[in-house]
């Protein structure tokens, strides 16, 4: 991961020395080894602070939203993932495409600091990863960890490619995987809607309604929320158990059906690790079984299963009723 | 001092539970919080941080305050502050516990605030030394012992046994309620439990950052720091920060209609939130630089001028370990703190 990140930096300097782009949004440096932050770059004084290792997670894309409408280039560097989002956004006019160069990064999944805690290790000080093993060095001696036990949740089941790209640091190959993305999705379709009810009650019910999942999330881009906005009838911060149970993120869910790219922000930011990102994979799949298969941010161009008609469009109908072909 | 065997911590749950009710943390689809105890539930005090703190004891997140009816021309009030039921708070963290005294400047300094108030004199609070703290961990800053918190009781927890010591009436009075399931001693093991505990303290990251430049006279100093720019550039703008935070304590006030009237509530608010200071006249904060400026300032230096250079962060790290983004108050010390934090 070292040597990729020379190159950013590289390319970053460069950059930024030709004056192509007035900034680049990357990652800085955290106080521990695992907590880099989402960071914007004007000067090369500033890439001090650059960093890119295994614990840079966030998705990048929305920034650019603001970014984009400033003076002069911006430059960014996207993971496989993250040039969904950044295509559904340019699709929905909200990144202003010709502002931004994109730089794809590869990406050989993203720890999670919270999963490496949860084994029992403490005072972290640095990792290493050797193909599936994490050597994780502490404050009180070494640890081993099975690699695929502490990556972010949204990496289990990742195997997207870059969408986008003006150019690219890919230095290693990334090893094919076969994952079933919808399993989980198919484990809470195989419960009565009893035991679904319950299930979700019991994520549901942990919400403290920070907005965090909504805030990250990429296909979250309105102006003003809904429920922010004193103005709509329906502003509401009081954290109501019967409303996120029932209502908030179902609702959320909804309104970024068919735009969700999976990227999976939702479920990374939680601060009660609830498995937001369920629900709208939940909806990917029912549009992949009613509409064919579609990939929200593919593409910045071109038709979406929700917004056009065909006729031969599933009947609503006969979705309810469970017999849409 | 007393102690009881873990293996036997359910029958004093039940205990108190028979006699008054109980709030301990919780692990629910796999997250601590506190909770009623319930006999069944899984109890975890080993775990060091609850995500949420157990401020919502007496400041829920939601509470309603009053009801309005309405019949003609006349408007009745409805009192919705009943008697409060006496309840322990089990397994309170020395920062926890200071964040109360943080919360009670506020809340019981006049007006009184009634609501906090009569739950927070319904309360016996039980505390649990630390025994194993990590790195975002950073009590000891602002003068905490981790290792002996206050409250009414103050409770140690090894392999073993839990230990127990009264330290005030409250305190007394509970010790008594549930005094035949314990024994005498434990003073040996509590001491070199906190020895041991000491030493982890002392050596962690943050033990040594420095707080002195925030100090009421640079207040003006502070707040027009170029530095809040670049420190705030990621911030989402969520509550996650405040709503885990033991010390924050804004509510916004809105009324609910219903058929049978109206409900008026309190809800906790966050100043990362883009209407919270929203007027008639329109929002004195438009950036989420000055809402995220606007937090700290307060925590370091606009509460602590105005309550005797008590800040109002304890260093319980959660904000550390939960910002999505990474940017945290250790972040905004060592930028802004003091020449000893490089």
């Amino acid at each position: 991961m070292k040597d990729v990140e020379l190159k950013m930096l590289e390319r970053a300097k460069a950059l930024l020395e030709s004056g192509e782009v007035a900034r680049v949004i990357g990652w800085k440096k955290g106080d521990f080894c695992y907590d880099p932050s989402p960071a914007s770059f004007e000067t090369v004084e500033e890439l001090n602070g650059f960093v890119y290792d295994w614990f840079c997670g966030a998705n990048l894309s929305k920034y650019l939203i603001e970014m984009s409408k400033k003076e002069g280039k911006t430059a960014v560097f996207l993971k496989p993932c993250d040039t969904y989002s950044f295509n559904q956004l340019v699709k929905e006019h909200r990144i202003k495409r010709e502002n931004v160069h994109v730089i794809a990064v590869e990406c050989l999944a993203k720890l999670d600091i919270e999963k490496i805690k949860a084994k029992g290790v403490s005072m972290v000080t640095g990792v290493e990863v050797i193909g599936k093993e994490v050597k994780v060095t502490t404050a009180y001696g070494e640890e081993t960890l099975k690699k695929p036990e502490v990556i972010l949740t949204k990496c289990e089941t990742c195997q997207k490619t870059h969408q986008v790209k003006d150019e690219e640091i890919i230095l290693h190959d990334r090893p094919e995987r076969d994952v079933d993305r919808f399993a989980e999705v198919a484990k809470l379709e195989a419960m009565t809607a009893d035991e679904r009810f319950a299930f979700w009650r019991e994520q549901l019910s942990k919400c403290i309604r920070c907005n965090a999942c909504r805030n990250v999330c990429p296909a979250c881009s309105c102006v003003k929320c809904v429920f922010d906005n004193p103005a709509s009838g329906i502003a509401a911060k009081a954290n109501d158990d019967k409303f996120e149970e029932q209502l908030f993120h179902i609702i959320r869910a909804f309104h970024v059906a068919g735009r969700c790219t999976d990227c999976g922000e939702c479920s990374r930011v939680c601060p009660q690790n609830i498995p937001l990102h369920l629900l709208n994979r939940k909806f990917i799949k029912d549009i992949d079984g009613l509409y064919g298969e579609y990939q929200a941010g593919e593409t910045a161009d071109g038709k979406t299963p929700l917004t056009s008609y065909a006729e031969a469009d599933a009947e609503p109908n006969d979705v309810m009723k469970g017999e849409a072909k | 001092m007393f102690k009881i065997a873990k293996e036997r911590l359910n029958e004093l749950y039940a205990k108190i539970n028979g006699q008054m009710g109980l709030f301990i943390p919780v692990k629910k689809a796999g997250e601590v919080n506190y909770e009623v105890w319930r006999e069944g539930k899984e109890v975890s005090l080993e775990t060091l941080k609850t995500v949420k703190s157990p401020k919502n004891m007496f400041f829920p997140q939601t509470e309603n305050m009053m009801k309005f009816k309405t019949e003609g021309k006349n408007l009745e009030i409805i009192d919705v502050r009943g008697e409060k039921r006496p309840f322990v708070l089990f397994g309170v963290k020395a920062c926890d516990y200071k964040a109360i005294e943080v919360l009670d400047k506020v809340f019981l300094a006049d007006p009184v605030d009634t609501y906090y108030q009569s739950r927070r004199n319904a309360t016996t609070i039980v505390t649990l030394a630390c025994s194993k703290p990590e790195e975002s961990c950073f009590c000891s800053v602002f003068g905490i012992d981790a290792t002996a918190p206050q409250g009414d009781v103050t409770t140690w927890l090894d392999g073993e046994n839990l230990y127990w010591q009264a330290n005030t009436e409250k305190g007394e009075t509970l010790t008594a309620l549930v005094k035949d399931l314990f024994a005498e001693g434990g003073e040996a093991e509590v001491e070199a439990q906190q020895t041991a505990t000491k030493t982890i303290i002392d050596s962690l990251p943050f033990a040594n950052l420095d707080l002195s430049k925030f100090k009421p006279e640079n207040l003006n100093e502070l707040f027009n720091a170029a530095e809040w720019q670049e420190m705030s550039e990621a911030c989402l703008g969520c509550g996650t920060c405040t709503f885990v935070c033991p010390t924050c304590q804004c509510f916004d006030i809105r009324d609910f209609k219903t058929n049978e009237g109206v409900i008026r509530y309190r809800c906790w608010d966050s100043c990362m939130y883009s209407d919270f200071t929203l007027m008639a006249h329109g929002n004195s904060r438009t950036t989420q630089m000055q809402r995220f400026r606007q937090r700290f300032m307060h925590k370091l230096v606009y509460y602590p001028s105005q309550n005797d250079g008590l800040y109002s962060c304890v260093g319980c790290g959660r904000c550390v370990n939960k910002c999505p983004q990474r940017l945290n108050i250790v972040k905004v010390i060592k930028t802004l703190g003091g020449k000893d934090n490089d």
